[in-house]
């Protein structure tokens, strides 16, 4: 008899509901970061832990998975996480973003808009977004507490003073429903605002430092900035050479040891269904049936 | 305490210390404390190392918790309270706004890493500004006013010289306008030139500001240039008590006696 070697999606069942009690009280307290017992897991730090053991939390058998990293369905991050899922919860896989309920990601939020039922689950290296500023975690906590959030402005004062201009590109603070400021994870800033009033539950979990977090839907998610000084997205300016998009965000790819690049979309799932559906960048192949007479 | 409730602030205690104790253990390390603090007065607390000079700073900024007795602080809207009972929050709120404190060791008062102009900016980010131009422009005012090169603003102060830091310290503390500061041997490990310039500085801030003041120090001097009253602690006790020139001059006790004997004759 084949006896199943691991409990489904891997954890044990008290490990989850450990762990389905830490996301329900940062569902309820949303941007507050809630301590849970984190666990070894058969990858290393770095590699999204904290990511999997929310998954593995919610995952049910009928759940339809989706794991992307930097935005890209078919890296080694994702290709594995998916993998393990499929092995140890023989739950369906897709690379589609509308099919998926539960979507796991490293570092970008998908183009295509989320829809109400599907969860995003966030791999997050340093929950604290007062880190780098104030390396004390108790005194930190207390400033959550009391909500004493002056020094994250010491954080974009300093980019202006040397800079001119915001320069934080990746985990941009954000104040969610008014209250907890946040590190959304190394997602671009271009992301911020798909945060906001999402009808996606998003998830972020942090394996190192032990922590989960979350934005409940239809949540305000406020990126903070100056008056003088608005937020603002950033992409790099050019359509995607691929597919075209104008809208998306996109890699820099180096093609050669001459300087030539090219700029492509990194949301792989994105471009590939705007490719079938005919759209055409300057670097696009010729459409795969005439390369085939 | 019965007041007149239209007697003027300057009338009105500012910070009022009942029976101060703290015991670590079984240590004592102040006893019976009781004084009154005006706006605007300065108030210098002299006493050889060990004597629970510091120990009275923390109990009355409320970083320590008093073993018994009380401190009382009149807010803006002119009520006396007692600072155990305002809570963490409040007491945090004090003492980036209307308190400052300047550490003897400008590393522990400064953030060491973010330029200049960040960290005299940070209170006022801490208590809502958010226009950068605005900041900038009040954190430069501040360095000139106390002396640090403008063209420095955009520098970490681990770049900054001793006294420096000292200064940016004070201008750090100052940009919220507090109304009561807190010193700890403001002057301690500069050399006696950048000393000079600083209580030149301080006096003059002071004075222009209306600032009340608890200046801790083991150095006579300082006691003499900056307060108007002087307080010998010995041994966790204070034992004297007046004007500065008063106690300085014709010392009482013989404690006293000896401290202001042991300075050099100029």
């Amino acid at each position: 008899m084949n006896a199943p070697t691991y409990n489904f999606a891997y954890l044990d069942e008290q490990t989850k509901r450990m762990i389905r009690r830490a996301i329900l009280k940062a569902i309820a307290i949303p941007g507050y970061q809630v301590p849970f017992a984190s666990r070894e897991m058969p990858m290393p730090y770095g590699w999204g832990t904290g990511g999997v053991q929310v998954t593995a939390a919610m995952l049910g058998p009928s759940d339809v998975l989706k794991v992307i990293d930097q935005g890209s369905d078919d890296t080694t991050n994702a290709i594995s996480i998916r993998k393990f899922f499929a092995k140890t919860a023989g739950v369906a896989t897709t690379t589609h973003t509308e099919d998926a309920t539960v979507i796991q990601t490293r570092h970008r939020i998908p183009e295509a808009p989320l829809h109400a039922g599907q969860v995003l689950v966030y791999q997050v290296p340093i929950p604290e977004p007062l880190r780098f500023l104030e390396p004390r975690e108790t005194e930190t906590r207390r400033m959550h507490a009391l909500s004493e959030y002056g020094l994250m402005h010491v954080k974009l004062y300093e980019d202006i003073a040397r800079f001119g201009h915001i320069a934080t590109a990746y985990a941009y603070p954000v104040k969610v429903n008014a209250r907890y400021v946040m590190d959304p994870s190394p997602t671009p800033k271009f992301d911020n605002p798909k945060m906001d009033n999402s009808p996606a539950l998003q998830l972020f979990g942090a394996g190192r430092e032990k922590r989960i977090y979350a934005i409940p839907p239809y949540t305000t998610v406020v990126s903070l900035d100056f008056q003088d000084h608005p937020f603002e997205r950033y992409r790099f300016d050019a359509p995607c050479a691929l597919c075209g998009a104008e809208d998306a965000y996109l890699d820099e790819i180096v093609t050669d040891d001459k300087g030539s690049r090219m700029f492509v979309c990194s949301d792989t799932d994105y471009c590939e269904g705007r490719q079938a559906a005919g759209h055409r960048g300057k670097e696009s192949a010729a459409p795969w049936e005439k390369a085939h007479g | 305490m019965v007041e007149a409730p239209d007697a003027p602030m300057h009338d009105q205690p500012l910070l009022v210390a009942e029976a101060l104790c703290k015991n670590y253990g079984r240590v004592t390390a102040c006893r019976d404390v009781s004084f009154s603090l005006y706006p605007g007065e300065v108030l210098a607390v002299v006493g050889e190392s060990g004597s629970g000079k510091s120990t009275l700073l923390q109990l009355l900024s409320a970083q320590l918790a008093v073993t018994s007795g009380r401190v009382s602080y009149r807010m803006r809207d002119g009520v006396l309270r007692d600072l155990a009972s305002l809570g963490e929050a409040g007491r945090r709120f004090l003492f980036r706004t209307d308190w400052g404190y300047v550490h003897q060791d400008p590393a522990l008062g400064l953030r060491m890493a973010v330029s200049a102009g960040a960290n005299v900016g940070e209170r006022l980010m801490a208590v809502g500004w958010n226009h950068y131009g605005r900041i900038r422009q009040t954190a430069s005012s501040w360095l000139e006013r106390v002396e640090i090169d403008v063209a420095r603003i955009d520098d970490a102060p681990r770049t900054y010289s001793g006294g420096m830091r000292q200064r940016l310290q004070i201008a750090r503390n100052l940009v919220t306008e507090p109304r009561l500061v807190f010193m700890d041997e403001p002057t301690g490990g500069l050399d006696v030139s950048v000393q000079a310039r600083l209580l030149d500085l301080m006096r003059n801030l002071v004075g222009e500001l209306g600032l009340a003041a608890v200046v801790v120090t083991h150095d006579l001097a300082v006691a003499r240039l900056l307060s108007h009253r002087v307080m010998v602690m010995k041994g966790g006790q204070v034992i004297e008590t007046g004007l500065t020139d008063q106690v300085l001059d014709d010392p009482h006790e013989p404690y006293t006696q000896l401290l202001v004997s042991s300075i050099l004759p100029p």
